[in-house]
């Protein structure tokens, strides 16, 4: 019997189904380009006002962070929602963090840096906020030259595990990098809704985490 | 608003003008929002008659003076500057007004007063930005009397040619163009003459990144960012324009150079 407050095309099969068939990793695929697309037409047809350097600079920047929400949200949703197929969509979503992340220090290289390298790594060092900015990439860097396959059956999956846990701290490290950017504002709003969004997805893995321990009496003894 | 081209030395650059609409909708203006889209979106609020300004403190002639005494006090120039913003913008924009000095001689400062203190319209009726604790309300700027009385710092009341828009600090605001935009108060309603030097709001929110001099300077760098070069709004070649060497004084050194001789501008920033 169908449960009546489930919307149908919401049920929990269906999306499955879907998840699985050949059209789903294109059509995601295609949707996290959208907004690079957007964002390059937008700079070759000159409407990104004013400052145009720095307009496509942020917005870069705040599609990392969306991104780096969406990824952390795959396996909340997958147990929440039951679409256990949406794991196949972790690795993508991740790269997508990674792609944003790197167009973003792109830019910043480029139209601000003017690929000046003496003065990129100058401002590196002088100003904080960059260098949380570097490390988080860094981070991201090693998390996405990490994720073929062969390369995840060559590291096994335990150190594998423990080397990609580090998105948690590249979701550290970018509030931290956007706070200190909004901090010449005192201009948080913004700032305080990814950090409340991403300790609530970290905060439920803790919460999980703590719910599945099994009592050490229980414990099975580690091989 | 219309005004005779000025004969102030350094007034008038042949650089090219930053559009109406970049220098219409790109603004710092607190008080309506800190995105610079906000104060062209939401500054309609702002009602800029009747509007008084007060001028008080250590002068002979304390007085309060209708707008249209400002607008009367001495013949419209316009001239055109360079504004170099301390985030590492600059545009160039054709002011409309007059030197400041000429209503500082009006109201005859004593010889106690050593600076002068300008203090912004802090309404939270019109300004929805004042609900934010962003900065100390209301926005108070400050200058060294003789900073003040140099025939560049200018009492402005238009741009382009017509009456200013309010996000550019209708219906009169300051024009510093050696100093960061900042230290250019805008919509002002009180000008105070005094001994001590003026606690500015800047300062006050962050006084080892804003200075009271705050002059325009490429080798003093922003403790969060360099000020050697700044980007041209506007610039010819949009994304791809490279960005310009500041200028010491914003260009304006043969002008004012001299009233910091002697100072050290790394300690004064």
């Amino acid at each position: 019997m169908k449960t009546a407050a489930r919307p149908a095309s919401l049920s929990p099969k269906w999306v499955n189904q879907w998840l699985m068939h050949w059209t789903a990793k294109p059509l995601l695929f295609a949707g996290g380009c959208l907004p690079a697309i957007w964002l390059i037409w937008s700079a070759v047809n000159d409407q990104l006002g004013a400052n145009p350097a720095e307009a496509l600079i942020r917005s870069l920047g705040d599609w990392s962070l969306r991104f780096l929400v969406i990824v952390l949200l795959v396996t909340p949703v997958r147990t929440w929602a039951g679409w256990p197929a949406l794991a196949r969509m972790r690795r993508m979503a991740g790269l997508f963090v990674f792609f944003y992340a790197s167009l973003h220090l792109l830019a910043y290289a480029w139209f601000d840096m003017e690929f000046v390298w003496g003065a990129v790594v100058d401002d590196v060092l002088k100003r904080p906020f960059i260098l949380v900015g570097v490390m988080a990439w860094v981070l991201l860097l090693s998390m996405a030259a990490t994720s073929f396959d062969r390369v995840i059956r060559a590291m096994g999956a335990q150190r594998w595990r423990w080397l990609h846990r580090s998105v948690y701290a590249v979701a550290a490290l970018a509030v931290l990098h956007f706070f200190w950017m909004r901090s010449g504002k005192n201009d948080f709003a913004e700032v305080a809704v990814y950090a409340a969004i991403l300790t609530s997805l970290l905060g439920w893995r803790v919460w999980r985490s703590f719910m599945r321990t099994p009592s050490p009496a229980a414990k099975r003894p580690s091989r | 608003l219309s005004g005779a081209r000025s004969g102030v030395a350094g007034a008038s650059t042949v650089e090219a003008i930053t559009s109406y609409q970049h220098a219409s909708t790109y603004n710092n203006f607190y008080e309506f929002g800190t995105d610079k889209a906000d104060p062209a979106r939401r500054a309609g609020t702002l009602k800029t008659r009747p509007w008084t300004v007060a001028v008080e403190g250590l002068i002979n002639k304390p007085q309060t003076l209708d707008l249209d005494d400002l607008l009367k006090l001495s013949p419209m120039e316009e001239r055109i500057y360079r504004l170099r913003c301390v985030e590492g913008w600059s545009m160039v924009i054709p002011w409309v007004g007059y030197s400041l000095s000429a209503l500082i001689k009006q109201v005859q400062p004593q010889g106690s007063a050593k600076y002068v203190e300008f203090i912004t319209l802090a309404d939270p009726t019109m300004m929805p930005g004042i609900r934010s604790n962003v900065l100390q309300w209301p926005y108070v700027e400050g200058l060294r009397l003789d900073e003040a009385m140099h025939p560049l710092s200018m009492l402005t009341f238009g741009m382009y040619g017509e009456v200013l828009p309010n996000q550019n600090g209708a219906p009169v605001r300051l024009v510093v163009p050696w100093k960061y935009g900042f230290k250019s108060g805008k919509s002002l309603v009180k000008i105070r003459f005094t001994e001590k030097q003026p606690s500015t709001s800047w300062n006050l929110s962050a006084p080892q990144e804003y200075g009271f001099y705050s002059n325009v300077n490429p080798d003093v760098s922003h403790p969060r960012w360099s000020q050697a070069t700044e980007r041209r709004i506007g610039e010819e070649g949009g994304l791809l324009a490279k960005r310009r060497k500041t200028l010491m004084f914003n260009g304006y050194e043969p002008q004012v150079g001299q009233l910091y001789a002697g100072m050290d501008l790394k300690k004064h920033y």
